[in-house]
């Protein structure tokens, strides 16, 4: 390829810098929790960083179970392309078309 | 001022009717004039009704504009007039008059004062928007648009059942609240309910938008579900199955639109996930929740056909929507890019754009009347939705990885399309209260006081920093390419092997009583004809009979030789 035009995130100083501008923005929302006077709604709310915490181990919690459905839920990209494949993993579906008079025909 | 009268699905399909004739530029501008003319005339219609008459001695009223069917009407002009600008580069006549009779159906169902109206226009949004899906003329949206029309007209013929238990039962037609306690209830419910995609109905959203072409997609995403949930707000509101059913609709998508690959999924995931806060307001039912409801739906048009939109632009300009061939994509399309993050940012809630507006009403009712719980799990969903919409959308496809693909921006149309909707999030985001004066109810919400937006700040930039964390620890499940189990394998394949099977058995049984059938009775015929021989020797085999017709020609013979010689 041709000598490419360096982008803005092909340097990984800028990818840094924009990571170091970013967890200074989390320290500071942390911080106003406390300067900033809040009116709450509900009790969990008063827990100390109620959001943060919540929204950091919830999305965690997301990822994690999502991680675990995969190994269960996962198949190639063209299984349902395939007309009746055998790899069903719940034992009852086997493969039909060895059983004999599986294909109705009269005689 | 018989103007007045003339409902606003009239000039959409008189408009698809002219598309079929017109050719060229001239096409370009009728489709551009539809829907500004009409939402033009709509704004000088005053609430009421417009449209009635008597039909088997049902009162039918074709056209009722009041405060929550006009809210759905102007959006879904705004969507109509944002999907053509977006498709305008098209020249495919099938998909520019399906569009336009699609949008036109939806205004047609949200303008309906009564449930037959409401049923043909429910049907018509079915017929008319597989043609979007078909248009991509690939062996899988065949099918998808296939399963999705069956799935769509069985919602249809269950809403007819249930219209016509109403009607026995109030001896009325007319559409307002209805509530669960009717078997007629209970029948539109469901209905609706297929629409409005309630989980374990939902795989017809998942199953068909990824299969539409580009431009069909973009209107997909506005109308069918926007009118189900128009149709939920109207005839149950205060619900209470409706918080938990929302709820459920807010949760288990994301969980799915974190691990699945093509990014227009992910989106159609994240459709579900945002129809569930505004089935959850209405569930609630208050004039603040209903408020919210309506007004997310609002935006929802608005800021998901953005998502949809640039999604398209991607697929359009490169080929390709999975996340695991795209990446580093900011280079070469930088404007698609930065419309992309408006619309994630509006998806997500950000402070300043549009979905921050209306999903707090919907969270702040639900903390309100003291679901707790049901609050948790919508914030929960929201960190969830900002997790896979706001950041994994833009991330995969223009930043991550760099792919090594130079696809340019798109062309001018669908760049002023994906513009205008991004002004609208921006507009709408900085300016709610020009939303909140369309709204139904007046409550007086600010959505814009230092709690409300710093919790909100907060929760996405910990749920951003939980994507960085698992990122650098590598935790984060890659983008394969593959396919996810969801309820519509018990469909697509459970339920058509275990009737295979069972009829396998079944035909096996059969053969196997036939055979033993056939040798009884062989057997028994045997056994009477052994014994008619023993009884009697002249009835017997032995004799052929080619003996007994030669004796017949003898006599015959004889019989002539005799007529001879007389």
């Amino acid at each position: 390829m041709k000598n490419e035009k360096k982008y803005l995130f092909d340097d990984p100083k800028n990818i840094k810098r924009l990571m170091h501008i970013f967890y200074a923005c989390c320290v500071v929302l942390v911080v106003l929790d406390f300067v900033i006077h809040r009116h709450v709604m509900h009790d969990w709310e008063n827990l100390w960083a109620f959001y943060p915490i919540y929204g950091f181990i919830g999305c965690v919690v997301l990822v994690v179970v999502a991680s675990w459905m995969r190994t269960f839920l996962i198949r190639s990209e063209d299984y349902y392309d395939k007309p009746n494949t055998s790899d069903v993993n719940d034992g009852s579906v086997t493969d039909t078309s060895a059983i004999k008079g599986a294909n109705h025909v009269d005689d | 001022m018989w103007m007045i009268d003339i409902p606003p699905f009239v000039p959409f399909f008189i408009g698809a009717l002219l598309l079929i004739v017109s050719r060229g530029l001239l096409r370009s501008a009728i489709m551009l004039a539809i829907p500004i003319l009409s939402a033009l005339h709509l704004m000088m219609v005053p609430e009421g009704i417009h449209l009635q008459f008597t039909f088997l001695a049902y009162d039918l009223t074709p056209y009722r504009v009041d405060k929550l069917s006009i809210m759905f009407g102007y959006v879904f002009h705004i969507a109509a007039l944002i999907g053509i600008i977006y498709s305008l580069h098209l020249r495919d006549t099938l998909q520019q008059v399906a569009a336009m009779m699609y949008a036109g159906s939806a205004l047609g169902a949200v303008f309906a004062g009564d449930l037959l109206t409401l049923f043909i226009f429910w049907e018509l949004l079915a017929f008319t928007s597989v043609f979007l899906i078909w248009a991509r003329k690939t062996q899988r949206s065949y099918h998808a648009g296939m399963r999705y029309l069956i799935i769509q007209v069985l919602s249809g013929v269950i809403l007819l059942a249930g219209a016509l238990f109403y009607a026995g039962e109030n001896n009325s037609l007319a559409f307002g609240y209805i509530g669960l306690d009717s078997i007629a209830g209970w029948l539109i419910f469901i209905a609706f309910g297929i629409k409005c995609a309630f989980p374990i109905a939902h795989n017809w959203l998942t199953d068909a938008y990824p299969e539409a072409t580009v431009t069909g997609t973009v209107f997909l995403s506005a109308f069918t579900t926007k009118v189900a949930v128009y149709a939920l707000a109207r005839a149950y509101p205060g619900t209470e199955l409706l918080v938990y059913i929302g709820a459920a609709m807010t949760c288990f998508p994301i969980f799915f639109a974190v691990i699945e690959n093509d990014l227009r999924r992910v989106l159609a995931y994240s459709l579900i996930n945002q129809v569930g806060f505004m089935v959850v307001g209405i569930g609630i039912g208050t004039a603040l929740a209903i408020n919210g409801a309506v007004s997310h739906a609002f935006n929802d048009v608005i800021f998901k056909g953005l998502l949809f939109m640039s999604m398209g632009a991607v697929l359009h300009m490169t080929g390709r929507i999975n996340g695991s061939d795209l990446g580093g994509l900011y280079k070469t399309m930088p404007k698609t890019t930065i419309l992309c993050i408006v619309g994630a940012a509006s998806i997500s809630a950000f402070p300043l754009f549009s979905g921050f507006v209306s999903k707090s009403m919907v969270m702040s009712a639900a903390l309100e009347e003291g679901f707790d719980w049901i609050w948790l799990m919508l914030l929960f969903a929201s960190a969830g939705v900002f997790h896979h919409a706001g950041i994994k959308i833009p991330y995969f496809a223009f930043f991550a990885h760099d792919s090594g693909i130079r696809a340019n921006d798109p062309p001018n149309n669908m760049l002023l399309a994906m513009g205008i909707s991004a002004a609208l999030c921006i507009a709408i985001g900085i300016y709610p209260q020009a939303l909140y004066s369309l709204l139904p109810y007046d409550t007086g919400y600010n959505p814009y006081d230092a709690t409300h937006v710093l919790a909100q700040t907060q929760l996405l930039f910990f749920s951003a920093l939980a994507f960085v964390w698992l990122n650098l620890k590598g935790l984060y499940p890659p983008e394969l390419r593959s396919t996810h189990l969801d309820f519509d394998w018990i469909y697509r394949r459970a339920m058509p092997n275990v009737l295979q099977y069972s009829f396998a058995v079944i035909w096996r049984v059969d053969r196997a009583l036939r055979d033993a059938f056939k040798l009884r009775l062989n057997a028994c015929i045997n056994y009477f004809a052994g014994k008619n021989d023993r009884i009697s020797l002249l009835l017997s085999r032995d004799y052929p009979s080619g003996s007994m017709a030669m004796w017949v020609a003898v006599v015959l013979a004889t019989y002539l030789f005799l007529s001879f010689i007389q």
